[in-house]
């Protein structure tokens, strides 16, 4: 085999290979969306469920920023969650974090409701508002006693 | 007493065998790295061996993603359909291709593929003494022959490992979408959302790498260190497929274990 067909097959095959690595980066993975600065705000929750690091952060459903860590407070046993929001979104400073789960048996993330603060958070702000996940055993618990709470009122 | 005694000889011969040949290839690795800058300044040379690891492995790299993905994509809507979600199908199939069945399966194809082919050339090269020929002729072998060969293999396997995850997820596609008919917006944009650049679609090429690193080192360390007859060389061509697939699956264990901790 000549020496410039073998380059140009090497050729085809590297720029094939690279093809195929900037194809699994654009369109399957998000490759634009996790780059650019972010800013990180802090909340503490009384219960995370089974909140992990790296679920999403959303507002209005539009993934927003990234759980950056997990940590828990000695002091008030709550625990504490940094957020790593996108630099590109400002958010009012009494702006509320939920702990929600995307369909019945989805991932848990962090949903964002916007408040009315004329100033924006800031690298290194604490949410005030909060809203802990809701944990299937305590609902169900919770319903049962307030069903054994009712029955004798029904009874009479 | 005696039977006893030739029983430890024997543990004790295979124990420092082992530990001999562990130490010969780390040098040998090391010799390989050392005479890479002037295996580079000829870099036909390279090229070369990246056509006849890379370029000749295309076909059964491509044509086997194909069907794993289509696999994966049948096994996949099977299994989650009973739980409602079979729009999920383009995350399983792309994360699965992308963290291990890419890297590794390709690993393992390139090994028996492009790995036994390189122990045999270069185990031939022994057994007729053309590497005793290039050292009379002050060439030395490992820049020639083996350094070329170790780096088209490094090279080649990311490459073949992400055209096989690409066309892996062009199978589960087809299938998933164009066959079955899961929804097509769903399929990709679900995909996207839960495909990491950094988490997986990096992490995928790092063990492509390092796995191209092994089971390159394997056979050009077995071809170069086998017994020059034919029944030697043909011992080194089995034990580079076996051991390459063995360090394979066990390297994948440690890098998962590394990566992908669920955190």
């Amino acid at each position: 085999m000549s020496r410039t067909t073998l380059d140009l097959w090497v050729g085809i095959f590297v720029a094939a290979g690279f093809a195929a690595l900037v194809f699994l980066a654009v369109k399957v993975g998000s490759y634009s969306g996790s780059s650019g600065p972010t800013y990180a705000v802090s909340a503490e929750f009384d219960n995370i469920g089974g909140l992990k690091v790296r679920a999403p952060v959303k507002s209005a459903g539009v993934v927003v920023g990234r759980v950056g860590g997990i940590g828990f407070d000695e002091k008030t046993f709550r625990a504490v969650v940094r957020l790593d929001l996108d630099g590109q979104f400002e958010f009012p400073a009494d702006t509320s974090a939920s702990i929600l789960t995307s369909g019945l048996l989805g991932e848990q993330y962090i949903g964002l409701d916007a408040g009315g603060d004329e100033t924006n958070l800031k690298d290194g702000d604490k949410l005030q508002i909060t809203q802990s996940a809701v944990v299937l055993e305590k609902l169900i618990g919770q319903f049962l006693f307030n069903k054994a709470a009712e029955t004798p009122a029904t009874a009479k | 007493m005696n039977a006893f005694g030739e029983l430890l000889r024997k543990i004790g011969a295979l124990t420092i065998d082992g530990i001999w040949r562990l130490g010969f290839a780390s040098r040998f690795f090391v010799a390989v790295l050392r005479y890479s800058g002037q295996s580079f300044r000829r870099l036909p040379l390279t090229i070369r061996e990246i056509y006849f690891s890379g370029v000749l492995s295309l076909l059964i790299i491509l044509v086997s993603g194909l069907f794993v993905g289509m696999v994966l994509g049948l096994q996949g809507y099977d299994i989650l359909q009973r739980f409602g979600s079979s729009d999920a199908l383009g995350i399983m199939v792309a994360l699965s291709l992308l963290r291990e069945l890419g890297p590794v399966v390709a690993g393992l194809l390139f090994a028996s593929r492009a790995g036994s082919a390189v122990t045999a050339e270069i185990g031939l090269m022994k057994t007729t003494e053309q590497l005793q020929a290039m050292d009379m002729m002050a060439v030395n072998p490992v820049a020639r022959v083996v350094a070329p060969r170790f780096w088209g293999g490094v090279i080649s396997m990311p490459l073949l490992a992400a055209m096989f995850s690409a066309m892996g997820i062009f199978g589960g596609w087809l299938i998933g979408v164009v066959a079955i008919g899961v929804d097509d917006g769903a399929f990709w944009s679900q995909m996207s959302a839960s495909v990491d650049f950094r988490y997986d679609v990096v992490n995928g090429v790092v063990k492509s790498f390092v796995f191209g690193v092994a089971v390159s080192l394997i056979a050009v360390f077995e071809g170069y260190d086998c017994q020059p007859t034919a029944e030697g060389v043909s011992r080194a061509i089995t034990r580079t497929v076996v051991s390459s697939a063995l360090v394979i699956l066990a390297l994948d264990f440690v890098l998962t274990s590394f990566m992908f901790r669920g955190l």
